[in-house]
């Protein structure tokens, strides 16, 4: 039986699980890209923290049904459902990677921040070569969590027909079939565990040592 | 001929008027040791962080052989000033070779020859390179960290070193033997040296001219020997306090 099963829908969950990480991916990039920024210069002018992790707050605390919903009458994002489901999922992964670089940089111990300063590197030399390494595992873990978090709301966007693996599991409600959410259930879930796992193993390559001693 | 190092008239304000700095001058001379000393509170750290420009006072100027330190970039006049701590500040990711090549690197210069440096360095401060240059900071005692702190403020051939309380977190037995270390290796780097400390006996035992600021102001400026001897009442007062603070941290230590 699950042989047939598989044989019947096998095409279909792989191209939803591609699916599923194109929409997850687009949106981790484009949330990576605006969110690392934004928090460093959050370091830069902390005057701006509390509003700007304020509003990114309140973006994590809309339902994921209603943010797909509100995007759905907008101009150019409302024409293609992965449109909207690519700039809902990058809203929920702004707070974890924004709260968790700009918390990074300020754990940094303060000694070492003066110290950089004090033997004359530039402003660019000791973000890259002592902010940024020093934090990269906070950084990792913002990563990693919204990655999963957005990984489990995709599965949501498929009400708003953006596709992916809760196209099964809105057909397996649909027609009360668990053997069809299973089958986007649990590629899904698969799916959170490897990214989370490949991130872990980015983050050991961008490590510049095995030295996450005593001194953070 | 200028002075090496020279603080002119440094007032440093902290507001309602309250002055950390109180119209400081002072001259070091090239190739000397000068020790500032004082209680904490007397604004010693903070006329040092006028030097590379950590702080900006409120009046004044300071002067590195008589160019005024705002006429360079502040990134070079730091690079070319060594800069040591008692916290030490070594960068818990970098080894300890990259510790010491970093403002070399920061400068561009190519691995080989910030290897080189630094195995030269580790040697000066009395670290075998083979052993020590590949391990982190977490994998140090407080003095060899202090040492390697040390090398790495004069990595780059500063002209002149800055030390605030640079011995200040290490034990009793170790101070001595990193002040040992310090005194021969300042006969053979020709530096200019601005000790900050609270220790009496430390000041007398490296620095050829002892300053004492109290309450931000230059109390006495003499050489070592002529301080040593000094009939000054405030010299007197300090070195009664430092000795009886000593002899109680001393009873402590045993109880």
């Amino acid at each position: 039986m699950t042989t047939s099963f598989l044989s019947q829908y096998g095409d279909e969950i792989a191209t939803l699980t591609l699916e599923h990480l194109w929409l997850t991916g687009a949106a981790m990039l484009s949330a990576s890209l605006l969110a690392i920024p934004a928090g460093i210069w959050l370091t830069r002018s902390p005057g701006w923290a509390k509003p700007v992790i304020g509003v990114t707050n309140v973006l994590q605390t809309i339902p994921s049904l209603a943010m797909f919903g509100f995007l759905l009458p907008l101009p150019w994002l409302g024409e293609r459902a992965a449109r909207i489901a690519i700039v809902a999922l990058a809203a929920y992964a702004l707070l974890p990677i924004l709260r968790n670089t700009y918390a990074g940089i300020r754990g940094i111990d303060p000694t070492l921040i003066e110290v950089a300063r004090a033997i004359g590197l530039t402003d660019a030399q000791r973000l890259l070569k002592i902010e940024l390494p020093l934090a990269a595992s906070f950084i990792f873990a913002g990563l990693r969590t919204a990655t999963v978090t957005c990984i489990g709301i995709a599965t949501i966007a498929a009400a708003v027909g953006a596709g992916g693996l809760g196209e099964l599991i809105f057909r397996g409600v649909a027609s009360v079939d668990n053997r069809l959410v299973l089958a986007g259930a649990i590629p899904a879930a698969l799916l959170a565990l490897a990214a989370d796992g490949a991130l872990g193993l980015l983050e050991r390559r961008f490590k510049i040592s095995d030295s996450q001693g005593s001194t953070r | 001929m200028s002075a090496a190092l020279e603080f002119q008239n440094i007032s440093f304000e902290i507001g309602q008027g309250r002055l950390l700095l109180d119209d400081v001058s002072l001259a070091l001379e090239e190739g000397t040791v000068t020790a500032v000393l004082g209680r904490s509170g007397s604004g010693k750290t903070t006329l040092l962080r006028t030097a590379n420009r950590m702080i900006e006072p409120t009046r004044g100027h300071v002067f590195v052989s008589g160019l005024s330190i705002d006429s360079v970039s502040v990134v070079e006049l730091r690079r070319k000033t060594g800069y040591v701590i008692q916290e030490t500040g070594l960068f818990p990711h970098f080894n300890v070779e990259r510790n010491i090549g970093l403002v070399l690197e920061a400068e561009g210069k190519p691995r080989e020859v910030r290897l080189r440096r630094s195995n030269e360095l580790l040697e000066l401060v009395g670290l075998d390179p083979a052993t020590f240059s590949q391990r982190f900071p977490h994998q140090l005692s407080g003095g060899q960290r202090q040492r390697v702190g040390l090398a790495r403020a004069l990595a780059a051939e500063p002209k002149i070193l800055l030390m605030d309380e640079p011995f200040g977190a290490l034990d009793p037995l170790t101070r001595a033997e990193m002040q040992d270390m310090l005194r021969s290796l300042l006969k053979r780097v020709q530096t200019t040296v601005l000790l900050v400390t609270h220790d009496l006996d430390e000041a007398l035992y490296l620095a050829d001219r002892v300053v004492l600021l109290g309450d931000g102001r230059v109390i006495a400026n003499l050489p070592r020997d002529q301080f040593f001897r000094s009939e000054q009442p405030e010299i007197i007062a300090y070195a009664r306090a430092f000795h009886r603070g000593e002899s109680a941290n001393v009873k402590d230590g045993a109880a």
